[in-house]
């Protein structure tokens, strides 16, 4: 019984080491500004790190003040060479609290969302 | 007793037309337990609010010491499958190894059990999931006289649900990684008594209470966690088991298990102490680790999706 057991869990571990990469649920690592950050300047730019390699075509961020108006340029893009990252470009930005929305789609076509606060001044 | 007859009845005919009442807003199905941005893991002891394509393989239970002072290892493997996306079944079936006070120690199959899972709704923005489910132990399928397993069916119709605080005000941020996930359920031995012992009807409950590391780094506040920290999910999970007919001195019976559960890409892995919740329950305390995989994550295209897109 513990060869079985023991040949059961090194199969498993095998499969999971040697499995294809990026192939998974896609989860927000970090991003740039940081999760629930209050900053002294506004950036230029939001941009979110992810676990996983995105689909573009089905990748997008927004970002809206507290009045529900997006502050965003529009410009989603997943950077060359960077298939995990997803960034977008924002408008000047008076100081204030911002909603960074975001949906993704992993390479394997597992979606996922979330959104997160930043602040300003 | 009349009265929670009657609330056995209510609760099962809840359960029975429920279904009907909710079936399209389970329209947003995914693996594993998503509801909008929150992430529900695999829990150890509470059954979960969602159909998936998982296996735990293995879980090792050493539960406290029995009332009768026997002690007890459990070595346990269940499956659940996607049919639909919202549809699943699981199979699970255990290996015991029993030493009785004075007598010689037992090993062996301590019976097999199934489940048919229906997903009936899922509300991302309210972080919201419910599950009905009917589980059966089957008869004769482990050692009956030397391990104690069961020599009657069980059909044990439930309810599942899980709830994240996501959508608390930002003034109570710090909660908004809490998430509760629960079971309410009953079982109904198909037959009345096994070698002169009652087997009673029993009513179910039991929930799990998790505050998720991963989802206060992602969505509420960066602390600077990192792997392998910034995927940690301390819960307690409390279960417990009441009959409500043919009781005979038979008592309510539970565990209260704290632990901790590490969710990675495709497997996660829980550890949960177990403390009986009374001298019924067993003596001092046991424990459990369990080795959980993501079975949608690590085979998107085959085994890890649904048999049919219906």
């Amino acid at each position: 019984m513990r060869k079985i057991i023991a040949a059961v869990l090194a199969a498993e571990m095998a499969l999971i080491v040697a499995g294809p990469a990026a192939r998974a649920h896609a989860f927000l690592d970090h991003a740039n500004p940081p999760v629930g950050s209050a900053l002294q300047a506004a950036p230029a730019a939001i941009t979110l790190w992810f676990t996983q390699d995105l689909e573009p075509a089905f990748s997008k961020v927004t970002v809206t003040n507290q009045a529900g108006q997006r502050v965003d340029l529009g410009n989603v893009q997943v950077p060359q060479g960077a298939p995990a990252q997803l960034q977008v470009g924002l408008r000047p930005l008076p100081p204030g609290t911002y909603r960074v929305s975001w949906r993704v789609v992993s390479v394997d076509t597992h979606p996922s969302e979330g959104s997160f606060q930043f602040s300003i001044g | 007793m009349t009265f929670l007859r009657f609330t056995a009845g209510v609760a099962f005919a809840a359960l029975a037309i429920t279904p009907l009442a909710i079936t399209p807003l389970a329209k947003d199905a995914v693996a594993h337990g998503f509801a909008g941005q929150r992430f529900f893991p695999a829990t150890l002891l509470t059954d979960d609010p969602f159909v998936a394509d998982e296996m735990s393989f293995p879980t090792f239970t050493r539960p406290p010491t029995s009332a009768d002072r026997s002690q007890e290892f459990d070595f346990d493997v269940d499956i659940a499958k996607r049919i639909t996306p919202n549809f699943g079944i699981t199979i699970g079936q255990g290996w015991t190894h029993l030493q009785p006070t004075g007598l010689p120690a037992a090993t062996g199959l301590s019976g097999l059990h199934t489940g048919a899972q229906y997903q009936l709704f899922i509300d991302g923005p309210h972080e919201a999931l419910g599950l009905v489910g009917l589980n059966v132990s089957w008869a004769h399928t482990g050692r009956v006289a030397a391990l104690g397993s069961p020599d009657v069916t069980t059909l044990s119709p439930t309810f599942n649900f899980g709830k994240g605080f996501g959508d608390l005000s930002p003034s109570l941020a710090y909660l908004r990684p809490f998430a509760v996930t629960g079971n309410l359920g009953f079982d109904f031995p198909t037959k009345t008594e096994s070698a002169g012992t009652p087997n009673p009807n029993n009513f179910n409950y039991g929930f799990a209470l998790e505050y998720s590391l991963p989802y206060l780094q992602c969505c509420v506040k960066d602390i600077g966690l990192r792997a392998p920290f910034n995927q940690l999910i301390p819960l307690v999970e409390i279960a417990f088991t009441s009959p409500i007919d043919r009781a005979q001195g038979i008592q309510t019976v539970g565990t209260i298990q704290p632990g901790i559960i590490w969710s990675g890409t495709y497997f996660q892995i829980g550890a949960e102490a177990i403390l009986p919740v009374n001298k019924a329950s067993g003596r001092g305390f046991g424990g459990v680790v369990q080795f959980h995989v993501y079975l949608d994550d690590l085979f998107p295209r085959s085994f890890g999706k649904p048999i049919s897109e219906w």
